[in-house]
Order: C-alpha cells, then sequence, then structure tokens
C-alpha cells in the first residue's frame, strides 16, 4: 500500500462522492420538508439509468446528453408519485408512510426485473474509456464528468432554494410548518414540486453514472444506504450538509474499501451511518 | 382448537408435495409475523431487520451442525439465543430513535450483518452452506424427506408461538407495550419503563425469529446471505401482521395465509415469464396497503361489528397534520 494508491483511492472516493451527494440532495429534500423517507429513492435512479441506456441504445444518444431529458421524465415521475401514492398515505398513520415507499422500492424495482431480466447492462461511451491525468493522479473520464455534473446539478438546485420566491417557501416549509402554513403558504403543490425536484436529482445522477456503470434491477442498492449515511452526516433534512456528507461517504466507501477489504467496503459505510445515528440522533452537523 | 386440529389433518388429505411446501412456507410466516408483532405491532417499534435474526438464527444452528455436529434441536436453541442476544446489543443505542429513524438503523444494522456474512470465509461467504443432506432422514438431525414431519414442527410452533403471545397480550406487559406504543413519553411518566419494555419485546421477537431461522434453515438444506438475510425477508415479515392487522393475534394468520399462497400463486401462475411477477404483486399490494387499508383486515372485521378501528398514531384528518416531527 503505497502513498499514491492511497491518494488514488481518495480521488476516485471523492469522485463518487459527487454523485452520493447529489443523491443524499435528493433524499434529504423529501426527508426535510416533509419529514418522510423515500425508501424507493434509489428505484428512480434505476429507471434513469435503464433510461438513458435505451436512449443510447436506440437512439444513440450519448449518456452524459440524456442528462435533460431523464431529469424532465423523472421530475414527472416524482409528481405523479406524490399525487398517487404520497398525498393519500400522509393521511394515514405512520407506519403507512414508512410502508409506502418501501411497496414503490418493490414495485419499481421487480417492474424492472419483469422487462430487462436481471442483466447487466451498459451503454458505451469513449467517455468512459478517456483518462485525464491531474497532478499524476488518473481519473476516468466518466467520473470527472459524473463529479462535475453532480456539483453543477447540486448548485443549481441550492440556488433555486436561495433565490426563488418558491425556493424560499420550500424552505420555510422545512424549517417550521406550522409558521409556513399560517403565512399562506400551500403545501400540496411545493410537495409535488419537491418529489419532482427530488426525484429529478435521481435522474440526473443516473444518466451521469450510466456511462461507467452497469445498470441492473438491483442497482439502486449501491446509492440507497450510502445516501441515507451521508444524509445522516451532514444533518437530517440539511441539504448543504448532504453534499459534505456524500463527499466523505464516497471516501469511506471507496478509500475504506481499498484500505481494508474490498467486499466489506459496504458494511463500512453502514457502519458510519448506524454510529452517526446512534452517537448524534439528529445528525453529525444537525441543530 | 378445532382450526388447529383441522389444520393439523390437512396435508392427510392433500397429498400434494406443493401444497404441503406452500402450508409450510404459510405457517413460518405465521411464526415470524406473531414474533415480529410483539415489537412491531404491540410495541410500535418499527423493526426493518429482522431477516438479520432470522439469518442469525439459520447459521447458528448450521455451523453447531457443520462443525461440532450439535444437533439442530439444541441449535434451535443457540439460534434463538444468538438472535436475542445480538438484539439486546443493538436495542440500547436503537431505542434512542423513534419511527423512521429506528426503523432505518434496523434496516442498516441487517444490511450490515449480510454484507459481513457474505465476506466471513467461516460462513461459506456467497457460496453458502449445505446440510448434511446424505443424512436423510435422521430426526437426530431435523432433517426428513417428507414434508410432514417438518409440517408438524412448524404447525407446533405456530400454536406455541401464538398462545403464547396471546398471553403477553393480557399480561401487564402486554398493556405496557401499547401504552408505550400510543404514547411513549406518558407511558414513561406513569412509571413504566419504556426502555426495559421495548428490550423485552424486541428480544423475544428476535428469539422466536431465529429459531424459525434455524426450522427453515433445515427445511430448506441450503442457506447462503441472498436467501437467509435479504431485507426484502424483513419487509415480507413486517407485511404480514400489516396486512392482517397490527398488534392483533389473528393479524398474522390471516396476513400469512392470505399474502403466501397470493405470492405462490402468482410465481406459479405466470412462471413462464420468471421470477419477479411475485414481487411485483407484492409491491402493488403494499402500496394499496397503505393506501386504503392501513389498519389491516382486521380493521375491516371490527369497523364491521362496529367497534373502533386499532390505535393510530396520527388521528389527523389533513394531509398536513399527518406528518409529524419526530
Amino acid at each position: 500500500m503505497t502513498l499514491e494508491i492511497a491518494l488514488q483511492s481518495v480521488v476516485s472516493g471523492l469522485m463518487f462522492g459527487g454523485v452520493i451527494g447529489l443523491v443524499a440532495v435528493g433524499v434529504s429534500l423529501i426527508w426535510g420538508i416533509m419529514d418522510l423517507i423515500n425508501f424507493a429513492y434509489g428505484e428512480y435512479l434505476m429507471w434513469s439509468m435503464y433510461l438513458t441506456f435505451f436512449l443510447w441504445a436506440g437512439l444513440g444518444i450519448e449518456p452524459i446528453l440524456t442528462v435533460p431529458i431523464t431529469a424532465v421524465v423523472l421530475f414527472g415521475a416524482g409528481v405523479l408519485t406524490y399525487r398517487s401514492v404520497i398525498r393519500p398515505v400522509l393521511r394515514g398513520p405512520i407506519f403507512a408512510q414508512i410502508l409506502s415507499t418501501f411497496g414503490l422500492l418493490v414495485l419499481l424495482r421487480y417492474t424492472a426485473w419483469l422487462l430487462f431480466r436481471p442483466d447487466d447492462r451498459q451503454a458505451q461511451s469513449a467517455l468512459a474509456t478517456s483518462v485525464v491525468v491531474l497532478g499524476g493522479l488518473r481519473v476516468s473520464g466518466g467520473e470527472l464528468v459524473a463529479f462535475a455534473g453532480s456539483l453543477v446539478a447540486t448548485t443549481a438546485l441550492f440556488a433555486f432554494l436561495a433565490y426563488t420566491k418558491t425556493g424560499k417557501a420550500l424552505r420555510a416549509l422545512a424549517q417550521d410548518r406550522e409558521a409556513a402554513l399560517a403565512l399562506g403558504i400551500e403545501p400540496d403543490r411545493l410537495y409535488a414540486l419537491a418529489w419532482g425536484l427530488s426525484t429529478a436529482a435521481a435522474g440526473v445522477a443516473g444518466a451521469l453514472v450510466s456511462s461507467f456503470m452497469y445498470v441492473n434491477p438491483l442497482v439502486g442498492d449501491v446509492f440507497l444506504l450510502p445516501a441515507f449515511a451521508a444524509v445522516a452526516l451532514g444533518g437530517f433534512g440539511n441539504v448543504y450538509g448532504a453534499v459534505a456528507g456524500g463527499l466523505v461517504i464516497g471516501v469511506v466507501n471507496v478509500t475504506g474499501g481499498t484500505l481494508t477489504m474490498p467486499k466489506v467496503k459496504l458494511a463500512l459505510v453502514y457502519l458510519v451511518f448506524v454510529g452517526v445515528l446512534f452517537m448524534r440522533p439528529k445528525g453529525l452537523w444537525g441543530r | 382448537m378445532t382450526s388447529v386440529a383441522l389444520l393439523a389433518a390437512l396435508p392427510l388429505v392433500i397429498t400434494d408435495i406443493y401444497y404441503q411446501h406452500v402450508l409450510v412456507i404459510c405457517l413460518v410466516y405465521v411464526v415470524l409475523g406473531q414474533a415480529w408483532n410483539l415489537v412491531g405491532g404491540y410495541a410500535g417499534q418499527w423493526s426493518l431487520g429482522h431477516a438479520a435474526f432470522f439469518g442469525l438464527g439459520a447459521y447458528t444452528s448450521t455451523l453447531l451442525l457443520l462443525r461440532l455436529n450439535v444437533t439442530p434441536w439444541l441449535g434451535m436453541v443457540a439460534g434463538g439465543l444468538t438472535a436475542a442476544a445480538v438484539a439486546c446489543v443493538i436495542a440500547f443505542p436503537c431505542f434512542r430513535l423513534r419511527t423512521h429513524y429506528f426503523a432505518m438503523a434496523t434496516l442498516a444494522i441487517g444490511e450490515t450483518l449480510r454484507v459481513l456474512f457474505l465476506a466471513f470465509d467461516w460462513t461459506g461467504g456467497a457460496s453458502g452452506l449445505v446440510l448434511p443432506v446424505q443424512r436423510i432422514p435422521s430426526s437426530v438431525d431435523m432433517l426428513w424427506a417428507s414434508k410432514l414431519p417438518y409440517f408438524y414442527v412448524i404447525l407446533t410452533m405456530a400454536v406455541v408461538v401464538t398462545l403464547l403471545i396471546a398471553q403477553v397480550e393480557r399480561s401487564r406487559v402486554g398493556i405496557y407495550l401499547r401504552a408505550i406504543n400510543q404514547d411513549e413519553d406518558a407511558a414513561a411518566r406513569l412509571g413504566i419503563e419504556p426502555r426495559r419494555y421495548k428490550l423485552l419485546a424486541l428480544a423475544g421477537s428476535a428469539f422466536v425469529t431465529g429459531v424459525t431461522g434455524t426450522f427453515y434453515a433445515q427445511y430448506t438444506t441450503y442457506i447462503d446471505p441472498f436467501s437467509v438475510m435479504p431485507s426484502m425477508l424483513s419487509v415480507r415479515i413486517v407485511l404480514v401482521p400489516v396486512f392482517g392487522g397490527l398488534g392483533t393475534g389473528a393479524g398474522p394468520i390471516i396476513g400469512a395465509f392470505t399474502l403466501i399462497p397470493l405470492s405462490e400463486l402468482t410465481r406459479v401462475t405466470w412462471g413462464g415469464r420468471g421470477i419477479g411477477i411475485d414481487q411485483v404483486v407484492y409491491g402493488a399490494i403494499i402500496v394499496w396497503l397503505t393506501i386504503w387499508m392501513p389498519g389491516g383486515v382486521m380493521a375491516l372485521v371490527r369497523r364491521r361489528r362496529g367497534v373502533s378501528g386499532p390505535r393510530r398514531r396520527d388521528p389527523v384528518a389533513t394531509p398536513e397534520a399527518g406528518v409529524t416531527a419526530t
């Protein structure tokens, strides 16, 4: 284990962490605004990857260029999910809320399984095989673009939350629902918007990782628990913290795996998550 | 009583091995559903990590049998105790967390264990463990060629567990658990130690789940982390009492005898399309249940009888108020 390998793995970890950051922001958005956990989040990402794959296979569109398409389609899927499943469930007991997104997970995953079979598929892109050398460290072009794309998408989302009136209303709803309601903010449309934005983030992430990752019906698992861990590190519902959490988790995942046993790298991520949950139930940097 | 007798006589009438298999799996889920109901339904602690207890039971007895030649009848108890011990260890930090945080922590712990069992060599890793099938049939090794002995073992377990939990429900502990479910802080102020009773419920639940894991290992004669520890198994376990009626003794029985045949039926009917369709049906049932029938079948039964529905933690009418801060 030389220093170079360690540094190399940290860089790879950061690249993956950027994507996890975007995914974590998507999870965190719903979490913060509605106090609801979307267990099906990874499945939206998986469907986005399939969309990218078939756009590439059918129409020959370069995976990276499918980002706007997957973002729009997944936005629609999120709004539809909110209107058809989440809104009615919010009236029910809390366990129904936990179970409903788990039901969505099963439904979305095995519908893909049924339609596409559990085979690995990957869009071929020149980007994936290209290598960029940064100060002696090698980075795959696909990963670098995914990292940069995730940062751009996250920044755009933050700008929306910080500067637009709707974004401010969303933040108000997350901070203090009662007060927001008293101010005349209508939650229903904002909830729908939050769902749309959240799944659109999964859409972007799915298209970005498609140039270097295989897609199969179980691929959502690669993202879901690491994203939860990132959200926990960043403070539950804190979208800014989620990005930082994503970078940390990316490094733990890749570097931790390289330094110990690659087979247990996911266990390390889960342990970080559980550890944070136990020590700081409100998140490491939570209030 | 009569229904138990009828059930006991059933495999004598149903000689088709496949249907006997469905019966055994139904009873496995009755036991698992009852066990989960104790901690999830009565005490309101939403564990999504019960697959880990199941897997621990299966691995403990199988490793004892393979390595030390310990009979699974003893291994069963060891498996249950191992699961209960692990439950006690994770209980202390987990019980600080409420509702979905608790659910997430148990989910993550379950997945951690699964990943570790996949990575270790002494668990057989991804290739799993095969029970000594060359010794079939052997009552000492709990290995039989016919489904009948398995059926009677699991039937006994189902009856014992159902009666035990009915006993607990009527006891002081049962009342405490429901008080904790309704309002933990209020229960604590009344002098009930929530942690102590939640721990009791989780350990008991884990024990029964571990014992069932041993039975399942003996029944299928092969285990690996994908078959005995997946998080989907945890969800399937949760679904049984939720479908039938949370916090009711009849709930897990109704749930198991509805969901398992349904899942088997879809698998067999559309088996040509490969696995997946039964899972799609499962997913659709979950979503449908949470929207239209969150109280399960028992809530419908009670409503018909004119009794009020099951306790809801958030009896609210507006979607806004449905989101509670934890």
